[in-house]
């Protein structure tokens, strides 16, 4: 987007007035903000999250003691996201990201949201159908093993039963 | 191929009857739930292939589902950026699904799945961004059909669950409940007695936020403000509808009271005013959409205050829609040039108010 006021440069600072009573939305580069004297000092980065986070990763880095260059070359193992692709993009590759930048997220978190521990709603996946079975199976032969420790043969004759159904 | 609305019930813009609650203030309601499934990395990080799976997936758990059992589905991978663009102007998909965006060009796997009110997008920013949209003021009855949905998917397709962060999303912004419930709403009223700024600051206090008519990065135009919740992480949803419910009950009645403050103290200004913009939309041979937008909110807020009678806020709702580019583009039956597009789009207003009006006045 150009600048509304220039027309040259690309347009970083977005303001919304209210002047005759409509609400005007003035879209200006850092040049024609400053000269009219918008507050520009800290420039706008393109995607204001991974600025955001790269201070916080920096201070977690500090306070582990680890160099923070150091750490910015960690890759996730599932998806290969880096914390220099998060920056970039604002957005983290895959579920495993959570897990793999755990500590930098949760302080991410905590400063975006003002907190990082969900409390809506819980989930828990559906098993898959082979998972299902494998579980309901291995229960079935605990069972038979019990059953014939204590010998309750008629029931473990039920259960062997079962089990070869299944399987 | 371009695409078939007649195969949706309502053309899928039921949302705009106005028969909701404060329709005449309040345009519509929309709850979104952004989800990943598990196993595969999120849409922008993905391969070709694992999108068309997620979308595989995805659309056989969609057959399965009472729900959705009547959803048609649309691969937006595979319509021209005409029908796509009609599909955005209709609110039912984003304008990064659609590909419109130039950040994000169009996907392979890009596919919304849509049944009466309820949309379920697929390969937007998220593998799943499910959306309910209802008229008017409706926060509890959109987010009980979506919360419907959402659980019958969710046991269906595996989504990627955290048990300290919730819901997975590529950006954390969204993290969490993944809800964003937000409103459409006009506020002449509040610009017009220059309150807006204090109600719109008051907002973000509230842990609430707004933006134009077309969501995220999208400009305010014709005074049509979209208010949703800031955050989605550390209060359950329940408490995030409550607050927004709470607090755009008292912006809803905020507008009545300026409303009736500017027929008190200055009712045969704002009576020309909202005249002449009525006077414009009939008679103008050529309109640009922020021209027909200002307008259109200014009769709006002229049959809101029952200046006009014989409009109603349905045909209202239905011009902001059916007035935007691609669809004047779709009446036609052809692509339109900007100065062809405004003409066909005063041709359209002039032909819609006509037709309503009778005698007017």
């Amino acid at each position: 987007m150009l600048c509304d006021s220039c027309r040259e440069r690309d347009a970083v600072v977005h303001l919304t007035t209210i002047e005759n009573n409509a609400v005007h939305q003035l879209h200006l580069c850092e040049k024609c903000a400053a000269e009219r004297g918008v507050e520009t000092t800290v420039a706008t980065p393109k995607h204001p999250l991974g600025e955001f986070l790269q201070a916080v990763h920096q201070q977690v880095a500090t306070a582990s003691g680890t160099a923070a260059a150091g750490s910015d070359g960690q890759r996730c193992s599932f998806c290969n996201t880096t914390m220099a692709d998060f920056r970039a993009t604002g957005r983290w590759g895959c579920a495993r990201c959570y897990t793999n930048f755990e500590a930098g997220i949760r302080e991410l978190l905590r400063r975006v949201h003002g907190n990082h521990r969900h409390v809506g709603r819980s989930y828990r996946p559906p098993m898959s159908e082979s998972l299902e079975r494998a579980a309901v199976l291995g229960e079935l032969k605990d069972r038979l093993r019990r059953a014939i420790e204590s010998e309750q043969f008629e029931l473990a004759a039920d259960l062997r039963d079962r089990i070869r159904v299944m399987e | 191929m371009s695409v078939d609305l007649s195969l949706l019930p309502d053309g899928g813009v039921g949302w705009l009857d106005a028969s909701g609650r404060h329709a005449d203030i309040v345009l519509s309601t929309r709850i979104r739930l952004a989800r990943n499934v598990e196993g595969y990395a999120f849409t922008g990080r993905a391969r070709d292939g694992e999108r068309l799976r997620v979308l595989a997936q995805v659309r056989e758990a969609v057959g399965t589902l009472p729900s959705l059992q009547e959803a048609v589905m649309y691969r937006l991978d595979e319509l021209p950026p005409t029908s796509r663009a009609l599909l955005h102007e209709r609110h039912l998909v984003s304008k990064e699904l659609a590909g419109l965006d130039a950040q994000h060009p169009l996907r392979s796997g890009a596919a919304v799945f849509l049944a009466d009110g309820m949309g379920v997008m697929v390969n937007e920013e998220d593998h799943l961004r499910l959306q309910a949209l209802r008229s008017g003021f409706a926060v509890e009855e959109a987010y009980r059909a979506l919360e419907k949905v959402d659980r019958d998917l969710g046991s269906r397709v595996p989504y990627a669950f955290h048990n300290e962060f919730g819901f997975l999303t590529a950006c954390p912004t969204n993290v969490g409940t993944g809800m964003r419930a937000s409103v459409l709403i006009h506020l002449p009223g509040l610009v017009l007695t220059k309150e807006i700024g204090k109600v719109l600051a008051s907002l973000q206090q509230m842990g609430l936020t707004y933006r134009g008519l077309y969501g995220e990065g999208s400009e305010v135009v014709g005074n049509f403000f979209q208010i949703s919740n800031q955050t989605t992480l550390g209060r359950s949803e329940e408490e995030l509808l409550d607050q927004l419910l709470r607090v755009v009950g008292h912006v809803v009645e905020r507008e009545a009271e300026s409303r009736r403050v500017l027929l008190r103290d200055a009712g045969y200004i704002i009576e020309d005013k909202l005249w002449r913009a009525y006077g414009t939309l009939r008679y103008a041979r050529s309109l640009t959409f922020d021209e027909a937008m200002n307008y259109l909110s200014g009769v709006r807020l002229a049959v809101g205050l029952k200046l006009i009678s014989t409009l109603s806020v349905y045909t209202l709702n239905k011009l902001l829609i059916f007035s935007q580019a691609a669809h004047l583009a779709f009446a036609e039956g052809r692509a339109l040039t900007e100065s062809e597009t405004n003409l066909a789009r005063a041709r359209y207003v002039r032909k819609a108010l006509e037709e309503e009006a009778g005698s007017v006045g």
